[in-house]
Parts: C-alpha cells; sequence; structure tokens
C-alpha cells in the first residue's frame, strides 16, 4: 500500500512546489491586503453614486468561483504572461474583495470620537486616516486578515487549472508519470496540515495578545 | 460561426454541466450540513475520545486543501480498492471539507445560546437529549444560519474543481464554449453570470429558511405574511400619525 521508496522519491518534488505555493500566497496577500485597503478606503470616502460600481465589482468577484476567474484572466491575457503570475493576481484580486469587507469593518469599529478628535486638531484627511483611524482599524483585524492567509494558502492548490507547478500539480504530474498517487497526494495532504496547525497557533496568540488590550 | 450560434448549438451540453454543478452543490451542501451537526455536537461532548475524535477530524478536513482531499478520494482509494464515481468522490470531498467548517459553526452557535436557557431547560426537567432538541438547538440554528449561508456559497463556488476529477460540470463545459469559439470573454463571461444567478438563488432559499427558522421561535413574521402582496399598514404607525 505505501511505498517509503515512492515517498522519499516525490518529497523533493513536492518541497519544490512547495516553494511556488508559499511564493503565490505570500505575493497574492500583499496583493489583496493593499488592494483590499484602498478599496475599503474608497467605499468609505467616495459619494454612494461613485462607490456603488466598486460595489457591485467586488460582490461579483466574491460571488463567482475562483477557478472560474482563473481560466478566465489565463486565456485571456496575452501569451507572454506566465500562469504563475496570473495565479498571484487573480488571487490577490479574489480576496481582496473579502480583505476590503474586514478593513471595512475595522475602520468603522474606531470609535467616532477618534474622528472628532482628529477634526478638532484640525488634521487633514491624509493624516486622519494615516495617524489615527488606520493604526487603531488595522490592530484590531490583524487576526481576521491572517485567517485570510491561511485560506488563500488552502486555496493555492487551485493553481492546477492553469498549469501552475505548485505541490498538488506536482503531486499529480508525480502519479501520473509512476502511477503512485497514494505517497505524493497523502504527503502533500500532511504539508497542507502542518502549515495550517502551525498558522492557525500564531492566529491564535495573535488574537489573545490583541484582545487583551484595551482599545 | 458567430458566438451566439456556437452558444446555441453548446447549449444542450452548458445545461448538463449546470446540472452537475447542482447535483453537487445539493448533494454537497446535505452531506456537509449532516457532518456539521454530527461532529458539531460531538465536539462539544465530555467523553474525550468523541471529542478527541470529532476535533481530529475538523482539524484535518480544514486545514487540507479541498482539491488534495478530491484527488485523495479520486486517486488514493482506489489503491485501497475503494472505487468511486466521480459524482460520488466529489459530493464526498465538498460534503466533508465545507461539513468541517460547518461543524465549527454549529459548535460556535450552541456555545452562544445563552445560559439562562440551559438552566431553564433542566429546570423543567428535560432530559439532555431534549434540551438539546427542544430548546437549545433551535436558538442556534438562527444564529448558525447566515454563517451556514456563506458556506453554501463557498460549496458552490468549489464545485468549479471538479473538472480535475473528471466530471463535466458548468465549468467545463464552458472551457469547451471557449476552445470553439476562441472567446474567452464571450464563454467565461456566460460562466460568471450563471454562477453568480446560482448563488443568489441560494441566498434567497436560505434566506426564507432563516425566516422560517425565526417564525418559529416567535421572533419574525410567518412566510404567508412575507408573501402576501399587499403590506400590513403598521397600525400603531397610522395612528400616531393622524
Amino acid at each position: 500500500m505505501w511505498s517509503w521508496h515512492h515517498a522519499w522519491e516525490s518529497l523533493p518534488v513536492l518541497l519544490e512546489g512547495f516553494r511556488i505555493t508559499l511564493l503565490a500566497t505570500v505575493l497574492g496577500f500583499a496583493i489583496a491586503a493593499a488592494v483590499g485597503l484602498v478599496v475599503a478606503v474608497l467605499r468609505i470616502t467616495l459619494p454612494k453614486w461613485a462607490s456603488w460600481p466598486l460595489h457591485a465589482a467586488m460582490e461579483f468577484v466574491r460571488l463567482t468561483p475562483l477557478v472560474v476567474q482563473l481560466l478566465f484572466v489565463f486565456y485571456a491575457v496575452p501569451p507572454g504572461v506566465s500562469g504563475l503570475q496570473v495565479g498571484i493576481i487573480v488571487l490577490g484580486i479574489h480576496y481582496s474583495a473579502y480583505m476590503a469587507e474586514v478593513y471595512r469593518a475595522g475602520i468603522e469599529d474606531v470609535p467616532k470620537g477618534q474622528w472628532e478628535a482628529a477634526r478638532a486638531l484640525s488634521l487633514p484627511p491624509t493624516r486622519t486616516w494615516r495617524a489615527v483611524i488606520l493604526p487603531q482599524a488595522i490592530r484590531r483585524i490583524i487576526p481576521s486578515l491572517g485567517n485570510y492567509a491561511v485560506s488563500m494558502f488552502k486555496d493555492t492548490p487551485f493553481l492546477f487549472f492553469i498549469f501552475v507547478a505548485e505541490m498538488v500539480t506536482r503531486a499529480q504530474q508525480y502519479g501520473g508519470q509512476t502511477f503512485r498517487y497514494t505517497e505524493p497526494i497523502t504527503i502533500a495532504g500532511v504539508i497542507f496540515l502542518i502549515a495550517s496547525l502551525v498558522t492557525a497557533y500564531f492566529i491564535r496568540r495573535l488574537e489573545n495578545r490583541y484582545a487583551k488590550q484595551p482599545g | 460561426m458567430s458566438n451566439f450560434d456556437a452558444l446555441r448549438e453548446a447549449l444542450p451540453r452548458i445545461i448538463d454541466g449546470i446540472i452537475v454543478t447542482v447535483q453537487l452543490t445539493l448533494g454537497g451542501a446535505l452531506l456537509a450540513l449532516a457532518v456539521a451537526i454530527a461532529f458539531g455536537l460531538a465536539a462539544r461532548l465530555h467523553n474525550p475520545f468523541v471529542r478527541g475524535g470529532a476535533r481530529a477530524f475538523i482539524e484535518v478536513f480544514r486545514g487540507t486543501s479541498l482539491l488534495v482531499q478530491a484527488f485523495w478520494l479520486f486517486f488514493v482509494l482506489p489503491a485501497f480498492g475503494i472505487r468511486l464515481e466521480p459524482i460520488v468522490v466529489g459530493i464526498l470531498a465538498l460534503g466533508l471539507n465545507y461539513g468541517a467548517y460547518g461543524a465549527e459553526v454549529v459548535r460556535g452557535s450552541i456555545n452562544a445560546v445563552p445560559k439562562v436557557q440551559w438552566e431553564a431547560a433542566i429546570a423543567l426537567n428535560f432530559s439532555p437529549a431534549q434540551r438539546m432538541r427542544r430548546v437549545i438547538f433551535p436558538q442556534a440554528w438562527v444564529l448558525m444560519i447566515p454563517a451556514l449561508t456563506n458556506l453554501m456559497i463557498h460549496l458552490l463556488k468549489g464545485t468549479a474543481i471538479v473538472t480535475a476529477i473528471t466530471l463535466q460540470d458548468l465549468t467545463f463545459q464552458i472551457n469547451r464554449l471557449r476552445e470553439s469559439t476562441g472567446d474567452t470573454f464571450f464563454a467565461f463571461g456566460i460562466a460568471l453570470v450563471i454562477y453568480f444567478v446560482l448563488a443568489y438563488i441560494l441566498t434567497l432559499v436560505m434566506q426564507v429558511v432563516e425566516a422560517r427558522a425565526k417564525f418559529k421561535l416567535g421572533r419574525g413574521p410567518s412566510m404567508r405574511e412575507i408573501f402576501k402582496l399587499k403590506p400590513d399598514v403598521d397600525e400603531a404607525v397610522t395612528v400616531g400619525r393622524r
């Protein structure tokens, strides 16, 4: 049933794929965090008629499957763009739609007195956001952002559909060549499980740290 | 051949694809609900073996990506002599994965029911099973529906991975339409709209479920009141205005 020979043989291949999995997660998360923030701030500051199309676009991104979005962009962009680049950007934009909502909740959670105080000190809007509102909003939502990072990590195997050689794609290819699927797919699962449990532990620590401090 | 001719020709296949996607969504959602309730309840029990087993199940299925689970059921199980139909693999993978997420929702919602409700049920001399079935669960159910709705939307979107285990679902058929027309925007534009409509229908159904659950607790209008064509005029308001 289980052959250690195939397990050892597939491990380096999988770890090489894991590197791409991590790369896609980190860069995708960076895009999602940045775009999500911009969208959230725009949705709060823009007048209603101008922010409505943005809201609709984000709803659409949230309610349609990541796999279809990946395929769509992959086949729509010119051939010079690599699958990995498409994957990172689509993951980033897809998750920015979720993160924008998290930022928004965080910003709305900042007490009204803080806005009033910034006005009383006649701070310009950019400083109000940068020095008063955002530092308080982001502190509150760090654990939620962490959860989205984990869930993004678990969605990177979807890059399989646009032929990116991340870990699960490699596991499947190894199986196709050797007719041994048991070891590579099980190991891929175990690596995911370990990584998820470790990050979940750190997120819980972050949560405790931020929950215990007032404000 | 224009795009719309191609679409007309592909329409029967696309409808077949939609049927596969809907089957997966409904089958997966039913299994996920059963798994969520069973493991959500088990994760609260005092027996350390039952609780530990439930926790292990939840962590494993939450912690290892959906595609890995589908591949495992599809490629690895046959090595152990178990060969399942692709549609069964799809429903199992979706149901177990989202069921594990749902179990946490169920557990959290049951814990969120106010403590006095437990005390009242104990004071009325209800057995533990009666307590859960008649007092606690109906209240927890109202709390968990919004989160479960979100999970179901995720499940619907998750069905798009089944092409990888040879199922010809909506995404598969749309990809064929793209190949035959060569028009990426047209084909995937249609796919996104269909998925969007399916997700929207799912949300509406869940809103009905939520309204029913609230009505049963005496916290909202009945279905008949919601769907009545002529809305009731709130008498207090009218009187106040005069």
